[in-house]
């Protein structure tokens, strides 16, 4: 059989090679936007990931175990329902395409969603959710920390009202799983398996890609990894006095941060967005 | 049924600087959590700045049959109260 | 209302009552507040924890047809004011229990009797939430209804239940509002929101309108019930004022009340209006409504399931004291 001709014949590679001298800057230097991007996407991952949270803590109102708990619990998600419209609200700005945080959070489909995986998992028990909302406030207080100090002041001034909340929230979160580990029996078995269950989805907070890279290299947001200490800490703190095992895998589940999520995130979209999908253009 | 958490009674100050003021009861295991929903269940409208908490059980009340003894004597004493003087308009606020 | 068809203990005339109860009606007469510990007629006492009770429960059942709409809200906005909202409904049960707490019972206990169906919780919210203008609609008619009874409650003649009405209203005052202003965006909006709003119109006027209780002109417990000034006015004078007030606000917003005998009445000064069918009324409260089960259901799973929260963090307090005890030793 004779070999197939060379699919690039001269004439194609003389295109190819006129079209890359019309375009000098790509790929080498970088677009004038470029960093705009990486910020966008940056605030994209926060905004997210309070917006997914905030809804599925929403999900107990009404159904949770005591009434205190069902208040305290809807203030947790109140606050992060308020961050996320601060956080897509710049997200919006930054993209400078007039898109609205409503806009981002109401008419995007799921692969166009950053939050972290941990967000998006099932509520579970009541104990899995504090456990879940334990391992996000640990590390959501040490992203604000370091957030407050950005070089964006824009940046710095959300993260300075929404780490005073989430101070709160984890002070809160952390003596609960104290409690409960510390318990009975039944609720130190809740815990643990919690603690088990969302242990290999807590690996992706610290993991960093090149936009992230970008973002630290400029003193915008902190390298996900430096976070991991402080978390580190907390955790050994918190998870010694309530009796509980630090998990020893270290096997994480990946993705949220780029767009590929878990099953679950398509039916919370499906919910949250239905009304602005099936009335497009309506003002509620 | 198994046990419940007990009562305890809320006092919060204000922004104010004012005393702190009995708003109200709930339910906790203990003094530090009742103190947590405390902030979560009176101060959603960012009514205090500092919360006191209550055992219900440890609430020694006077006696409503002792009501007489007890406050009627004050309404005597008028003269504890800025109205009962009279001062000149032309002297001003006092 | 939220308390509707509560039984009264008792109804004595002046001359029947013994020297305790005569100088007792005479403090309420007076406008003196009984409080927590003072001496009270036991039928006071009982159709007042069933009052306080059935309103305290009809707040965190009204917790679930709102509550349905959470995750649905369009706007993060909208989210976060439904959100609020429910969970202030939370606090006032939290506000009500607490009152009901001091003539000497439980919360626990409440909540056991309402999971076996022993006290009621009101007929309004086993009606289902259907569209969002249904969060409207349940803002502008249920707590437009609500705040009717609460407002002179206010004054009520027992302390505890008068001081948690006077938060209760504080709070309540944006929600009847947030509740119309959906409506207000829903009847300017498309043409499928304003089908919607009337919609949402058409379904819950006679619920709404059910919420006061059946004429109660006659009745010997609401007799009673008014002159312990728990109870300040008729379920039909309410009923009126409700009317009176809705049907402009809802001529404002161009929809039209489900009723085509709805007339100004020039000679009392009120609108005359169509009864609700009384006896949907009686079927639903038999627990023939069309979300009863699911109401309760929800309220004893949420119960059942958090049993062994609540016994946990019981037990960690338990042994934290014991460790502090013998720390102390």
């Amino acid at each position: 059989m004779p070999s197939l001709p060379d699919m690039n014949t001269p004439e194609v590679a003389d295109l190819a090679r006129r079209e890359a001298d019309a375009h000098p800057a790509h790929p080498t230097v970088p677009q004038p936007d470029a960093g705009q991007e990486a910020l966008f996407e940056t605030l994209l991952r926060i905004g997210d990931s309070t917006l997914i949270l905030g809804h599925r803590v929403s999900e107990w109102c009404g159904h949770s175990p005591a009434l205190e708990e069902d208040i305290a619990l809807a203030n947790v998600a109140l606050d992060l329902i308020g961050q996320t419209q601060l956080w897509l609200g710049l997200a919006g700005e930054v993209e400078g395409q007039g898109r609205s945080a409503d806009d981002l959070a109401y008419l995007r489909d799921a692969w166009d969603f950053r939050n972290l995986l941990i967000c998006e998992r099932p509520n579970g028990d009541f104990g899995h959710t504090l456990m879940r909302q334990f391992l996000f406030d640990a590390w959501h207080h040490e992203l604000l920390k370091g957030l407050a100090a950005s070089s964006d002041p824009r940046v710095a001034e959300i993260a300075a009202k929404a780490g005073k909340e989430v101070a709160y929230h984890l002070e809160r979160s952390s003596d609960l799983v104290v409690r409960l580990g510390d318990g009975t029996e039944e609720s130190h078995r809740r815990m643990q398996e919690a603690l088990d269950a969302l242990w290999p989805y807590t690996g992706e907070m610290f993991l960093g890609d090149d936009k992230d890279a970008d973002m630290a290299a400029r003193g915008i947001a902190p390298d996900p990894a430096s976070l991991r200490a402080g978390w580190d800490e907390t955790l050994r703190h918190v998870l010694t006095e309530a009796t509980l095992q630090i998990p020893e895998g270290d096997f994480a589940h990946k993705g949220g941060k780029q767009g590929i999520h878990t099953e679950h995130l398509g039916y919370i979209l499906a919910e949250m967005q239905f009304l602005q999908r099936a009335y497009p253009g309506a003002s509620w | 049924m198994s046990k419940e958490w007990p009562l305890w009674e809320v006092f919060i100050r204000g922004q104010h600087g004012l005393n702190h003021r009995h708003v109200g009861s709930l339910h906790a295991p203990d003094a530090e959590m009742a103190i947590m929903n405390a902030r979560d269940v009176y101060t959603r409208r960012n009514e205090g700045v500092s919360i006191w908490v209550v055992p219900s059980a440890q609430i020694t009340a006077s006696s409503p049959s002792d009501k007489g003894p007890l406050f009627e004597p004050s309404n005597s004493k008028v003269y504890r109260h800025p109205t009962f003087f009279d001062i000149p308009e032309e002297v001003g606020h006092m | 209302m939220y308390a509707q068809l509560v039984k009264s203990e008792g109804t004595k005339t002046r001359e029947e009552m013994t020297p305790e109860e005569l100088a007792f009606q005479e403090r309420i007469d007076r406008g003196e507040k009984i409080e927590p510990k003072e001496w009270m007629p036991e039928g006071y006492r009982k159709t007042l924890i069933r009052q306080i009770g059935q309103h305290a429960h009809s707040e965190i059942v009204g917790q679930l047809p709102e509550g349905n709409w959470i995750t649905r809200a369009p706007t993060l906005e909208r989210k976060a004011i439904l959100l609020a909202k429910v969970q202030d409904e939370a606090g006032h049960g939290l506000y009500l229990y607490s009152a009901a707490e001091t003539l000497g019972v439980s919360r626990d206990e409440l909540m056991e009797l309402l999971h076996a169906g022993k006290m009621k919780y009101s007929s309004i919210f086993n009606y289902p939430t259907l569209t969002w203008a249904d969060m409207g609609a349940v803002g502008w008619l249920v707590d437009g209804a609500a705040i009717m009874n609460q407002v002179p409650l206010q004054r009520t003649s027992y302390g505890p239940y008068s001081r948690a009405m006077i938060r209760i209203c504080k709070e309540e005052s944006f929600h009847q509002r947030q509740g119309y202003a959906i409506m207000m965006k829903m009847a300017q909006g498309t043409p499928a929101q304003k089908r919607m709003a009337q919609d949402a119109l058409n379904r819950l006027w006679y619920p709404a309108l059910m919420m006061f209780g059946p004429s109660d002109k006659d009745s010997v417990h609401s007799a009673q019930s008014m002159a312990w000034k728990i109870k300040m006015n008729t379920n039909d004078e309410l009923r009126q004022k409700f009317v009176d007030q809705t049907v402009p606000q809802a001529e404002y917003l161009g929809l039209t009340v489900p009723d085509p005998n709805l007339k100004w009445n020039e000679e009392k000064g009120g609108y005359d209006f169509s009864e609700p069918d009384w006896s949907e009324f009686y079927d639903v409260l038999a627990g023939n409504g069309p979300c009863n089960k699911d109401r309760l259901g929800a309220r004893v799973k949420a119960w059942e399931d958090g049993a062994w929260f609540r016994e946990g963090l019981m037990a960690h307090a338990e042994k934290a004291a014991a460790r502090r005890a013998q720390a102390a030793e």
